[in-house]
């Protein structure tokens, strides 16, 4: 037993700070508090600098492999960590105006960033299931922050409940494989799965409790409900933080559990996520066409990218004529997964932090309320109207590449009905979004009064802005990123040596 | 210049899509800056095409100007795909002639939209990103990329239709642009929703990890999976082509856009579709081509028929000329399906001629519909007695139009009919019939509303403005340069046809 804590060091400082904005809200008061986000922002960027330099092609492990460091978890750390930047950021204006405790925001958000790190870096199922936890219950609290709200208060209390029911099928489904495999070690469950060729019922059931736990997680059909709920209520950068980083930490997690714990078993579970993937694209895609409130109309719309998400799972591997799992396919799935999960997220807060600027003016978040928005913010609605378009997979935007590359992964496994499918929800998304654009640049405003923006928020919208372009048109940077990523997370040198059994 | 040229097709692309980021960054308030900063970028894309036609040899054929920069890697697809994706460009004898049009189209469109005031900020940044995506469809020799600019150049149209169209009111019904706007919208995306469907069928079929055309052509796909795919293709682009009964969004979405973007979609945009069946359908899939072309060619006559026919019953100037681009179009259709030298020869030429004589057309309706805020053939009556240019011009489109000889539309209709004539005689003799029909519902419309006596609302109209005049006349020299001298364009056109029809062995 030699645990080289200081590998845990991003984690711990990242803790540290949420401590530190707790314990500064203290001794800051009135207008003085304002200093909270900046706080946050200059640790969460002083842990991201460290992290990459600390943790940049080191391949190493904690608590016998409990714990794993590696390019992945490096990419998904620092992801999160730039994440939380930007949704700490885009939250100045609205907690100054909506929300009292800034200090608790702030500091309970920085929690969950630890969770959502924990999570990319896990390697066995309990580790897991308290990093989701970690996660989960800071979103508990923020999602019903607004607490004079009653919206925030119902979608507080609906996310509580169905967020514990999914725990405990995912617990129930964590000691069912541990009962019957005695692991729960990611490279455990592979070695044994590998061991038979038929596997168990009960470990079946096991698995498929694990999935389902993980589908309430990511919001995927049939287990979604809570989601246009939660979305509604809780407060909007709230609601873009549910969208994003809740959604790119369980994606993290379930890309490492598939690929280092599931890979033998593919042929067992391929095609429960073929019928998740599309029947989550299908009804998110078609259920957002009836909304009228933008938040739950981005709701479905996520959903549906949920669906698209999944896809890159169920393209992971496949069983080869051979009756032998086929994995040279792995690395364009997971990297068209993780493609997509960055481009999305990117658009994503864009919108959200659209939607905020426009909440703040007016007060409301239907998608009437942006009628003629291009007359009184231009620029608002430009970067809105692009990732409207990015979202639908229009080029020169992230999305169009990242969904391009996604769906080709998911064609070449052989899925072609299923990438064919995405395509056609795709075209879907495009009338809603479309309808949208609409409002802002075609109907009238009813009030013409500009909207004035703050400083900052026009930064980090133009950096948003820039983004979505930029990898749409030039995404080769990231490209390699992710690809360093997914050569870590397949590699036989990872770091207890994963996976080994399989080549 | 052999540095230039290696750059050239990427100026195509890059010149329009920098015209948009420069229009992008001038204050909105500065309408006049706008225009002429515009105007600049379209001027240097119009002679960065005019030199890419003069300098194709057609002699030496096959892919010049070729230019490939890598982009990205898709690991474990086949032997090529640490380069699947690259930009890589390059134009033949069929691309030459539609980058000609593109960079004329443009220059005019900009120059008509000059009296474009409200915001015309967003209207010159749309205008130019669409361009850029049309320039980069004609010069990709990559699939991705192809779909890339193709999808590009349908995007901007919803914003440019909804926002500075026009509806349209009727007796009976109306046609909102809204609804002109977003019917344009899913047509033509679901039609490449068939479009990505088969590039990613021909990807994983091809099992050589690259998207690159020239890679492409020298794998041959199963006849059977030719047969299943092309279809895909054909009915993919042949929606952007108008290709009945996929065509009901052209008319009502070139009534509902502004002058320019009708011209730039019904004059070029629309080409893409016939392009894009021979550059990635009949390249790929010869064999499912061969199978196919019996139906296209059919579909293509019901198009000249039945386009022409509706023209007949309009009384919107601007769903006559609708109409009838859906009515040559067919032409387009036919003359690619006859699979013979000529036909798809004249199929080509008729795309530069239709082109033009379509933006003349849009043009020319644009300025009419400016001066007398009506567009209703029952109302305007004998204009070329205070708009004698306009009606000029009017007629020189019309008679280009119904394929009188010395005008561009009759060498194209030609060349199509003798190909037709060597393969589907009957069908032929269809076409022309089509080609008579469309005598009567222009002359009808000029003696209507150009030449007949003068109505009393229009004593006081005048006639276009200076820069009207001078971008119509360009067109309209065009017309006649390929009326009067189309062996120039038919043969670098030719060389194009000759290198895709090598692969049919026993046509040509």
């Amino acid at each position: 037993m030699n645990n080289n804590f200081l590998l845990l060091m991003p984690e711990f400082l990242v803790t540290g700070l949420a401590f530190l904005v707790l314990t500064a809200d203290f001794f800051l008061r009135g207008d003085r508090k304002n200093f909270l986000p900046y706080l946050a922002v200059l640790g969460l960027i002083g842990a991201l600098t460290f992290t990459l330099i600390d943790q940049w092609d080191r391949v190493d492990h904690l608590y016998e492999g409990l714990i794993l460091i590696d390019g992945y978890a490096l990419f998904f750390k620092a992801f999160f960590l730039v994440l939380g930047v930007i949704v700490v950021l885009s939250s100045v204006e609205y907690v100054k105006r909506n929300l009292d405790n800034p200090g608790e925001y702030y500091g309970i958000l920085i929690f969950t960033i630890v969770g959502m790190m924990l999570m990319a870096a896990s390697g066995e199922l309990l580790t897991a299931y308290i990093s989701l936890e970690l996660l989960s219950f800071g979103l508990y609290v923020l999602v019903s922050f607004d607490r004079y709200g009653a919206k925030s208060n119902e979608a507080g209390t609906k996310y509580i409940l169905l967020g514990a029911f999914s725990s405990a099928l995912m617990l129930y489904g964590i000691s069912q494989v541990y009962g019957l495999l005695g692991t729960t070690r990611f490279d455990g469950i592979a070695e044994a799965l590998s061991a038979t060729p038929d596997i168990s019922p009960g470990v079946l059931v096991g698995l498929v409790l694990i999935i389902a736990g993980l589908g309430f997680k990511v919001a995927s059909v049939p287990f979604h409900m809570w989601a246009p709920d939660a979305y509604e209520g809780a407060p909007i950068p709230v609601t873009a933080y549910l969208a994003v980083g809740s959604k790119a930490a369980a994606f993290a997690l379930v890309l490492r559990f598939f690929v280092e714990a599931l890979m033998p078993a593919v042929g067992d579970w391929q095609m429960i996520i073929v019928i998740m993937a599309a029947l989550t694209m299908t009804v998110g895609n078609l259920v957002a066409l009836a909304q009228s409130n933008l938040k739950r109309l981005l709701a479905y719309s996520s959903i549906g990218h949920v669906g698209y998400l999944l896809m890159g799972v169920a393209a992971l591997a496949a069983v080869g004529d051979d009756g032998r799992v086929q994995l040279q396919l792995s690395h364009l799935a997971s990297n068209g997964l993780m493609l997509h999960l960055v481009a999305y997220g990117v658009t994503n807060m864009a919108v959200f932090l659209g939607i905020a600027v426009v909440y703040n003016a007016t007060g409301k978040d239907d998608i009437a309320n942006l009628a003629g928005l291009s007359r009184r913010a231009p620029f608002l609605s430009a970067v809105m109207a692009v990732s409207f378009f990015s979202l639908a997979g229009l080029p020169i935007f992230a999305g169009f590449v990242s969904k391009f590359y996604l769906f080709n992964a998911v064609a070449l496994q052989g899925l072609l009905w299923l990438a064919g499918l995405a395509i056609f929800t795709s075209l879907i998304s495009l009338y809603y979004y479309l309808n949208v654009v609409r409002q802002i640049y075609i109907e009238d405003a009813p009030d013409p009064t500009p909207i004035s923006m703050p400083k900052l928020t026009v930064g980090v919208m133009g950096v948003l802005f820039l983004a979505i372009i930029f990898l749409g048109v030039y995404p080769v940077p990231l490209m390699e990123a992710i690809q360093h990523a997914s050569d870590a997370l397949m590699s036989s040198e990872s770091p207890i040596g994963l996976s080994q059994g399989l080549r | 210049m052999d540095n230039f040229d290696s750059y050239a097709l990427f100026l195509l692309v890059v010149i329009p899509m920098a015209g948009a980021v420069v229009v992008m960054l001038i204050p909105g308030a500065l309408k006049q800056q706008i225009r002429w900063v515009s105007s600049a970028f379209a001027l240097s894309a119009l002679l960065v095409s005019f030199y890419v036609f003069w300098a194709y040899d057609h002699e030496a054929g096959g892919f010049q100007f070729q230019r490939t920069w890598d982009w990205l890697a898709m690991p474990g697809t086949g032997p090529l795909s640490d380069k699947a994706i690259t930009l890589a460009l390059g134009i033949d004898g069929i691309a030459a002639p539609m980058i000609l049009l593109t960079g004329i189209v443009m220059f005019t469109g900009v120059l008509i939209s000059w009296k474009i005031a409200d915001r015309n900020k967003e209207f010159f940044v749309l205008y130019q990103l669409l361009l850029s995506g049309v320039f980069g469809v004609f010069v990709s020799l990559d699939l991705f990329f192809f779909f890339f600019f193709y999808e590009l150049a349908v995007l901007p149209m919803y914003l440019l239709i909804g926002v500075w169209g026009s509806s349209s009111e009727f007796p009976t019904f109306s046609r909102a642009k809204e609804y002109g706007a977003m019917k344009l919208m899913i047509f033509l995306v679901a039609g490449s929703v068939l479009i990505w469907i088969a590039i990613m069928a021909i990807f994983v079929e091809s099992g050589i990890g690259s998207f690159n055309l020239l890679e492409l052509q020298n794998v041959t796909f199963s006849d059977n999976f030719q047969r299943v795919f092309f279809p895909f293709l054909m009915v993919g682009f042949g929606v952007l082509a108008g290709l009945w009964p996929f065509h009901t969004w052209s008319p009502d979405g070139h009534v509902a856009a502004p002058t320019a973007v009708s011209m730039v979609h019904a004059g070029v945009l629309m080409k893409l579709g016939a392009f894009g069946i021979i550059r990635v359908g009949i390249l790929l899939m010869p064999e499912g081509a061969q199978d196919w072309m019996p139906v296209l060619i059919g579909l293509g006559t019901v198009n000249v028929l039945y386009g022409a026919w509706s023209a007949l019953g309009q009384t919107d100037l601007k769903y006559v000329i609708g109409y009838s681009s859906v009515s040559h179009m067919g032409y387009v259709l036919m003359g690619i399906a006859t699979l013979n030298s000529l036909g798809v020869t004249g199929a080509v030429l008729q795309m530069l001629s239709h082109g033009l004589m379509t933006a003349l057309f849009f043009a020319v309706v644009g300025v009419v519909y400016d001066k007398t805020h009506t567009r209703d053939i029952n109302v305007l009556e004998g204009l070329s007695k205070r708009m004698g240019f306009t009606a000029v011009l009017f007629a020189i489109a019309g008679f280009a139009s119904l394929g009188l000889p010395g005008l561009s539309g009759f060498v194209a209709e030609l060349l199509v009919f003798l190909g037709l004539f060597q393969t589907y005689p009957i069908l032929g003799v269809l076409g022309i019939i089509g080609a008579a029909i469309t005598a009567v519902y222009i002359l009808r419309l000029m003696a209507k509303v150009f030449f007949g006596p003068l109505g009393e609302r229009w004593q006081d109209e005048t006639d276009a403005s200076g820069l009207e005049r001078f971008s119509t006349l360009i067109l309209a020299g065009f017309i006649l340069l390929v009326g009067l001298f189309p062996f120039p364009f038919i043969r670098v056109i030719n060389t194009g046809v000759l290198e895709i029809l090598q692969k049919f062995p026993e046509a040509g």
